[in-house]
């Protein structure tokens, strides 16, 4: 399946419009008919640092980079060292690159055979204003066989803002670059017709999951990857009639979406793994006060501040055992970009049905990574009534705010509405919310906050499940968060090889659905597979029995992406151990 | 989709009713729920409490509409003595809570209540942007100049010479932290300072500070019974301050530096640019979406 696909990474230094470029190959595919992909990687430098846009197209949706580029477009070759591990080539790749950029670099010296000298900076300068980065694109949708009209398209929607002139330019560098490879005639041909998709980033897509869940109260401290959510949002919460507030730090931004929430209004933040590690104390106050707040934590490489700008999927055993006391919660990871929608979605549901806190997962390679996808429809969310059970008002008897009610449950109030008062309170309370140490109140209130989870029908969105098990030993790759994508083209080389395998990628981490798990992995072969060193996931699971006899573990730490490859050579290695 | 706001959102009653028509009808003890404070016999903080409760009968304010927020001591305790709405959330993050309260629900009248360790010490980075952002809530400070509840510390407000407790037998060696100044430097546009043990000015500063739009700060001395038995002394040296406050920061400033910290009254009010998001529906969320259209 790999094969339909087209692959290109263009690199140059910080600020040289790599990651520009990128996007308009991107929706130039994109006018062509294509699904596609784009990652973006850059160093830890604001600017003068490296920068790099990495893309896949084609007629399926891609879920992943894929094993190598076919294409590497060079808009110079400042810090390219520091790609090398990134950008694997294989001796197909076709290079493009400027002489006036200089030598290729050492590790590129074994494929100087399939180089392609185009003049970027000299083409560019023939027309006032011309930027290379744009010659680039031109020789790059040549290269991989786009329509020139699909490019020029692209250039005018994304440079719109900026004024004829601009755009003029733009598509004079574009078509000097494209001239300068062979087209077959392509540059003619008419666009297809195609189906009106969307392009949005991982970050945006959790936005818009927010959005649609009822989110209208977000509070934040930024920080990479997660400020993307933020600036995606303020603009877009102001015209909903909600707010966004940037916060002094995390914990005040925690603090305060427990107050608005508090106050009514559904309520978000966005952090990274070291504001995750700041809220811990706000998300227990949640939990203990029963307020629905939604945490989405953007993982990048850790511990501390690690590596910012890249991805890891490190950051589960803190969202799962970072609170302290018997703190049940739920914790959601996203799969893919789109899927960042319907997570948001469904958890800010489940966070205010269950009068508790979710923390949504996504990473550095969802969140800034761009994509090309059908719109994601509005689900029909599974046993899920909308919005917050609200209390009602009995003359003659005192509202109970902590009641201990069938389900674990208890009605929820609101400032302003009389009758129905009550103070939230952190510190372990009675059933009217009356701070109580006594030993009976503690059992019983702990065990309400863990049964409205655990006895919570969450219907089938618990994961999601692809491919049929057809007897015992049937491989069943168990995954979360962006491996997903790599897992599910592992899985599909494995099926075209004639080796039925299951892939389920769980979005509902916490509480485990265990039974569910359990059937669906019975009789299999499984493995786990995940972005971080020990495999989290993993442990996770076994230390809840949620794992059949022999499972096993493929994770290594981030920051590079897992590739399709290296899970089939793991796969591999192991069954000739056996 | 409709603003979910407006689930909850009522008239301002409370702001129609206090233009000049105080209502007669809630005495103070209707805003006293039925818990009794755990407070040593004593303790400062039944002063305020009461205090607080005579401003909110003066002022004639809806028990629903108003919400008290805290974080942790013994002063903290006081959203569980009133009857009305109220969050006792986390030590020293009180007023990010309430900020966070005021964006989405500008319609309450918001009261947050803390101790000095709460506001100043762990809290205290909240402090200084709670003054700049300057959102309409009342801020009152229980200052004992020490640790209640975690059984007598020394507070940032503690004086630096004393040692009775035993995490700094030696003293702090550090200069205290002044809240009225700090306040002033940080933009804050109403400062007081009041007395737990002389309740009719300590209503009086309440019900300014009430009254007040935006962030007003009002640092109620409140003597510690248990671990500072010298603050009885304070009833003795306390003195009011001339009015009319200063509506300068300069003057303001040259009297918060040169009071003794016993002086009450209003050190400083000025109408300031007040923070609240606008909170109006403009687009709907299909509008948003088309956004992603290709
Ligand atoms: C994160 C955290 N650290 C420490 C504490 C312990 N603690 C509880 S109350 C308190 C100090 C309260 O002093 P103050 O705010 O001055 O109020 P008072 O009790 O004197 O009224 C401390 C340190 C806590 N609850 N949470
Ligand atoms: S310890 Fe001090 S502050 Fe706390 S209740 Fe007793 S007297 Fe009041």
């Amino acid at each position: 399946m790999s094969d339909c696909y087209q692959s290109c990474a263009i690199t140059g230094s910080g600020g040289s419009g790599a990651v520009t470029a990128g996007m308009l190959v991107l929706e130039a595919a994109a006018r062509a008919g294509n699904h596609g992909l784009m990652t973006r990687s850059a160093g830890p430098q604001i600017r003068g640092g490296e920068s790099a846009a990495m893309l896949r197209f084609g007629p399926a949706p891609v879920t992943c980079m894929g094993d190598s580029f076919s294409i590497l477009a060079a808009l110079d070759w400042g810090n390219f060292a520091r790609f090398a591990g990134e950008i694997p080539l294989t001796a197909e790749t076709l290079i493009l690159a400027d002489p006036g950029a200089g030598k290729l670099p050492p590790e590129l010296e074994a494929y100087r055979a399939q180089t392609r000298w185009i003049n970027l900076r000299e083409l560019a300068d023939a027309l006032p204003g011309g930027r290379f980065n744009m010659v680039a694109v031109g020789a790059i949708a040549a290269c991989a066989a786009l329509p020139l009209k699909a490019v020029l398209d692209a250039a005018a929607a994304i440079l719109n803002t900026k004024g004829p002139e601009v755009t003029e330019t733009a598509h004079g560098c574009i078509r000097l670059g494209y001239q300068q490879l062979p087209t077959d005639g392509r540059s003619r041909s008419a666009l297809p017709e195609v189906p009106r998709r969307w392009s949005l980033s991982g970050n945006e897509a959790a936005g818009l999951g927010a959005l649609r869940g009822g989110v209208r109260f977000v509070a934040a401290y930024p920080i990479t990857p997660a400020t993307e959510v933020l600036e995606w949002l303020a603009p877009r919460l102001a015209r909903l009639g909600g707010a966004l507030l940037q916060a002094e730090d995390e914990l005040a931004s925690i603090n305060m979406i427990i107050g608005s929430s508090f106050g009514g209004v559904p309520s978000m933040t966005a952090t990274s793994g070291p504001g995750l590690s700041l809220m811990m104390e706000g998300i227990g106050l949640a939990v203990a006060s029963e307020t629905p707040i939604v945490v989405v934590n953007v993982m990048r490489g850790g511990p501390s501040t690690g590596i910012p700008t890249k991805s890891e999927q490190a950051d589960l055993n803190i969202a799962l055992h970072g609170l302290h006391g018997d703190a049940p919660h739920l914790v959601l990871a996203a799969l893919d970009i789109a899927d960042c929608v319907l997570t948001l979605h469904w958890a800010t549901r489940l966070a205010e049905h269950l009068q508790t806190a979710a923390i949504v997962l996504s990473d550095q390679l969802l969140g800034q990574s761009r994509s090309i996808v059908d719109p994601p429809e509005m689900p029909d969310l599974p046993n899920l009534p909308l919005g917050r059970r609200c209390a009602e008002a009995v003359p003659g008897s005192d509202y109970r705010r902590y009641q201990l009610t069938e389900d674990g449950i208890s009605p929820i109030s609101a400032p302003g509405l009389s009758g129905l008062s009550y103070t939230a309170d952190g510190l372990e309370h009675n059933e009217s919310g009356t701070p109580s140490s006594m030993a009976a109140d503690h059992g019983a209130q702990l065990a309400k906050r863990r049964d409205k989870l655990t006895h919570f029908d969450v219907g089938s969105l618990w994961a999601e499940i692809t491919g049929e098990m057809t007897g015992a030993g049937d491989l069943c790759l168990l995954t979360w968060g962006s491996s997903h994508g790599a897992v599910l083209e592992a899985a599909a080389r494995l099926r075209a090889s004639g080796r039925p395998t299951r892939v389920i990628g769980v979005r509902l981490i916490a509480p485990l659905q265990r039974e569910a798990l359990r059937a669906a992995t019975a009789g299999a072969s499984v493995w786990v597979v995940e972005l971080n060193q020990d495999g989290q996931l993993f442990h996770y699971l076994r230390s809840e029995a949620a794992l059949p006899e022999g499972a096993r573990s493929f994770s290594r730490s981030g920051p590079l992406p897992l590739r399709p490859a290296e899970i089939l050579d793991a796969i591999a290695a192991e069954s000739a151990d056996d | 989709m409709t603003n979910p706001r407006t689930n909850w959102a009522r008239t301002n009653r409370a702001s129609t009713e206090r233009a000049g028509h105080p209502s007669t009808t809630l005495g103070a003890k209707d805003y006293k729920s039925e818990i009794k404070p755990v407070w040593c016999p004593g303790c400062g903080h039944f002063g305020v409490l009461a205090a607080l409760t005579k401003a909110f009968a003066y002022l004639g304010l809806p028990k629903d509409e108003v919400v008290t927020v805290s974080g942790i001591g013994c002063s903290s305790r006081i959203p569980a003595y009133i009857d009305g709405y109220g969050f006792h959330g986390v030590h020293g993050r009180a007023l990010a809570l309430a900020a966070g309260l005021k964006a989405a629900r500008p319609d309450l009248t918001l009261v947050v209540t803390g101790g000095d360790g709460d506001g100043f010490s762990i809290g205290g980075n909240h402090f200084l942007h709670a003054c700049r952002r300057n959102m309409d809530m009342t801020y009152i400070v229980m200052d004992n100049e020490v640790y209640g509840m975690t059984k007598g510390q020394a507070s940032p407000t503690t004086q630096p010479d004393w040692s009775h407790s035993k995490l700094t037998p030696r003293g702090t060696g550090v200069p205290r932290f002044h809240p009225a100044a700090i306040a002033l430097a940080a933009g804050a546009s109403f400062i007081a300072r009041g007395f737990a043990g002389s309740p009719n000015e300590l209503v009086r500063l309440l019900v300014q500070a009430l009254e007040h739009p935006g962030f007003a700060l009002v640092q109620v001395l409140s003597p510690c019974q248990t671990f500072r038995p010298e603050q009885k002394a304070w009833k003795q040296a306390v003195h009011t301050i001339a009015e009319p406050a200063p509506a300068d920061p300069s003057e303001a400033a040259r009297l918060i530096q040169g009071d003794d910290g016993l002086a009450l009254g209003v050190l400083y009010a000025q109408r300031a640019p007040v923070y609240q998001p606008r909170n109006q529906v403009e687009a709907e969320l299909a509008d948003i979406e088309a956004e992603f259209l290709l």
